[in-house]
């Protein structure tokens, strides 16, 4: 199965990818390639970089590239704005969502619905339009309604923060959803609504990155691939056990794998 | 992180308003002294009382200095070098539109306020200054039905001298400040507008302030009469053409509320800020104050500061009449090397009284914006409630944001509640906004609107719209 997907092109290509914050190197030297339908997570400890991996990808200005290139559908993006990539199809589910008071959500949403809409030219939606959009995506969540009209994000709960991140992947539609610890923070329920949105809305034309600590979540979504990151590399990759053996042995088990390279 | 260029290139985003009509005016000598004075009421064919009234209001001024505690910093303004009427010249009597030069209708049309037939603004009655004098009102016959005034106050003069002797400075004193007792000595025109008792006005009432002259000060005065169980909102827009010079703009407005009336009284000033090194620009010194006279009148400020160099304007409201209410709702957004220096003062007197001060002040570029606000709870305003809250947003580090609350209560038995907060717009936000396809400007304005969405919403609807916009606009790539 897996040598058929690759028959098409990769949607995402990162290739010794080295980048720095106030001239601190975070990653050093990440390749990584995401073909359609495949679904990846990355673990690893805290510190290793799997965050500052998707944020270079989703285009955070606070970091900047000293190797390597991110390809997305064939094309170098390293210099695109982040409104550009999120525009053309890249989505960043956050590990913390940033609340913006007095911006309604569903404004909100909206405005960044249309934004991507119009780069696909499709027409773009108004208010009315847009709700009946939005309501059908809340059954994916299952929000209720009244989540809209709050202010993005602000007093929203754990759960309900991520699940408003998952709300606007469903909106977006992207090529690609890299998935920064959307499970956790979330109780057994909530992590299952989650999931099933998250299935939900790929397919086999959409690449998937989770990045995550714990295997609850990959039980719910079976990875492709797993890689392990360390010290801002990717030391190992493997299949969908390799989560499960890293669960049993913990990441001490990993840092041998460090002394072997 | 943000780029620069874009910065820079946006910022002299060219002020829409900034163009001069090039028509012929009348305009007297430069300078100020009795005579002046007398030459404008002569002018203006005004009775004795009117020209004893700015008589006395120039020995006082004469007396004054100008103040300076606000702080704000400003080239000394030579009063012996500034033209005090300025009039553009037309026929002696208009008796309707058609007659007006149509270098003026087409300068309205061009600042978005049509005033002819066939183009007026369809639910909204207007009031055109330009310069010292008012152009046109339209709607006035169907006004008059409802028994509404709705005039220039140099008509108002001529046709309602009662009106006007009983309540000209009684909400704002001529001695009561120095630019206040300037304008009381050499105002040339404003709107003046009565609501008769019981009446609802019928439809919102404008008016336009247009300043055209360059060596010209603008002075006018705004008197709003609401008879009991009356109720009017009115809206007040200002633009100026690019000088590089400073013009003074010296205003008063006096609103008197009676036994359950209201005025709302919307502002949305766009008065030319200077450019980006901080040449030219409006100097904007302006007393507005109401007097809640009657039982349970309501007095209500909104206002939408974004243009002049420097601002200086506290709406007031002074709380006689038992269960009066006051409020003042307020966005101040300053970039550049703009100051601001705006709030209110709300004077509890009667008892029962109750006050609303929500201010917004947005700081960008290296302006600086404050907030000054009073609350007085006087002997007998017993049982008398206020609420602030003042939040200021900074844009960039090089802005500044300053909050001074001033509170004094004489009584016991009332309660001040006063809040403040302060914040950046972070690049965590705007990165969060970005990474769902929100263009960075976009961005930025989306959380200036959404923290001034509170004030916004006490907006007249076109009002409301129109100030989403102009923020952006005088927003737009300041962030840095």
């Amino acid at each position: 199965m897996q040598s058929k997907m690759k028959e098409s092109d990769p949607i995402l290509e990162v290739e010794n990818l080295s980048a720095s914050t106030d001239n601190l190197p975070i990653l050093k030297g990440v390749s990584l390639t995401v073909y359609p339908g495949e679904i990846h997570a990355i673990m690893g400890r805290n510190g290793c970089g799997k965050s500052t991996l998707s944020k270079i990808i989703a285009g955070h200005p606070s970091y900047s590239i000293t190797n390597g290139d991110i390809k997305f559908l064939g094309e170098n993006i390293n210099s695109l704005e982040p409104e550009e990539r999120a525009q053309s199809g890249i989505f960043l589910g956050f590990q913390y969502p940033i609340e913006i008071p007095g911006v309604s959500n569903l404004e909100f949403l909206r405005v960044s619905t249309n934004a991507r809409r119009k780069f696909l030219n499709k027409e773009e939606l108004d208010t009315f339009d847009f709700e009946e959009l939005v309501k059908e995506k809340l059954e994916i969540v299952k929000m209720d309604h009244a989540f809209l009209s709050r202010s993005v994000n602000q007093g929203f709960s754990g759960g309900e923060k991520k699940r408003n991140e998952i709300l606007q992947m469903a909106l977006l539609e992207p090529k690609i959803a890299i998935l920064d610890e959307t499970d956790s923070g979330l109780d057994i329920d909530a992590l299952r609504i989650v999931a099933s949105g998250i299935k939900k809305i790929s397919n086999t034309q959409t690449g998937i990155i989770l990045i995550t600590h714990y295997q609850r979540l990959l039980d719910e979504i079976k990875p492709n691939y797993v890689h392990v990151m360390s010290d801002g590399q990717i030391i190992k990759t493997g299949e969908s056990d390799l989560a499960l053996e890293l669960e049993e042995k913990g990441y001490e088990w990993t840092d041998n794998f460090i002394k072997e390279t | 992180m943000v780029n620069e260029n874009l910065v820079k290139d946006v910022v002299k985003e060219p002020y829409k308003y900034g163009f001069v009509t090039d028509i012929e005016t009348e305009k007297i000598e430069k300078g100020l002294n009795e005579d002046i004075i007398r030459l404008i009421s002569q002018k203006k064919e005004e009775p004795k009382f009117l020209l004893d009234f700015r008589l006395k209001a120039f020995k006082k001024w004469q007396k004054m200095k100008e103040p300076d505690w606000s702080g704000l910093g400003y080239k000394k303004i030579d009063y012996q070098d500034i033209i005090y009427y300025s009039a553009p010249k037309q026929k002696e009597k208009i008796s309707s539109l058609d007659e007006v030069d149509p270098k003026l209708l087409e300068t309205f049309d061009k600042l978005g306020i049509p005033l002819t037939e066939q183009k007026k603004l369809t639910n909204v009655a207007v009031d055109a200054v330009f310069d010292s004098v008012s152009i046109a009102t339209t709607f006035r016959e169907e006004l008059a039905e409802h028994g509404v005034i709705f005039c220039s106050i140099s008509e108002a003069v001529k046709n309602h001298a009662d009106l006007i002797e009983k309540y000209l400075g009684t909400v704002v004193p001529a001695s009561d400040n120095y630019f206040a007792a300037l304008n009381s000595a050499v105002f040339s025109d404003g709107s003046f507008v009565y609501i008769p008792k019981g009446v609802s006005c019928p439809m919102d009432l404008s008016s336009y302030f247009r300043i055209n002259s360059g060596d010209s000060g603008q002075f006018e005065r705004t008197l709003i009469i609401a008879e009991e169980s009356s109720s009017v909102s009115y809206l007040e827009g200002c633009t100026a053409p690019m000088f590089d010079t400073n013009t003074l703009h010296a205003a008063v407005v006096e609103l008197v509320a009676l036994d359950d009336a209201s005025i709302k009284y919307s502002t949305v000033q766009n008065w030319y800020a200077g450019d980006e090194e901080g040449i030219g620009g409006i100097f904007n010194f302006v007393t507005k104050r109401g007097k809640c006279l009657g039982k349970r009148s309501k007095i209500s400020w909104s206002q939408v500061e974004t243009g002049s160099a420097i601002t200086w304007k506290y709406p007031s409201c002074l709380l006689l009449g038992e269960e009066s209410v006051g409020e003042f709702y307020s966005v101040a957004l300053t970039n550049n090397l703009q100051q601001a220096d705006t709030g209110t003062k709300m004077i509890h007197i009667g008892p029962k009284t109750k006050s609303t001060i929500v201010s917004k002040g947005i700081s960008a570029g290296n302006s600086k914006n404050s907030y000054r606000g009073l609350v007085k709870m006087g002997t007998k305003a017993k049982g008398s409630r206020n609420y602030s809250q003042c939040d200021s947003m900074l844009i960039g580090d090089q802005a500044s944001a300053n909050t001074f609350p001033y509170i004094k209560s004489q009584q016991p038995n009332s309660e001040i509640e006063h809040e403040a907060s302060t914040c950046r717009i972070s690049e965590d936000q705007l990165f969060y906004l970005q990474s769902r396809g929100i263009e960075f400007e976009e961005a930025v304005s989306m959380m200036v609107s959404g923290f001034c969405r509170d004030v916004f919403n006490q907006l007249p609807m076109e009002f409301a719209a129109e100030a989403d916009k102009l923020l952006a606009l005088k927003l737009e790539g300041s962030v840095g």
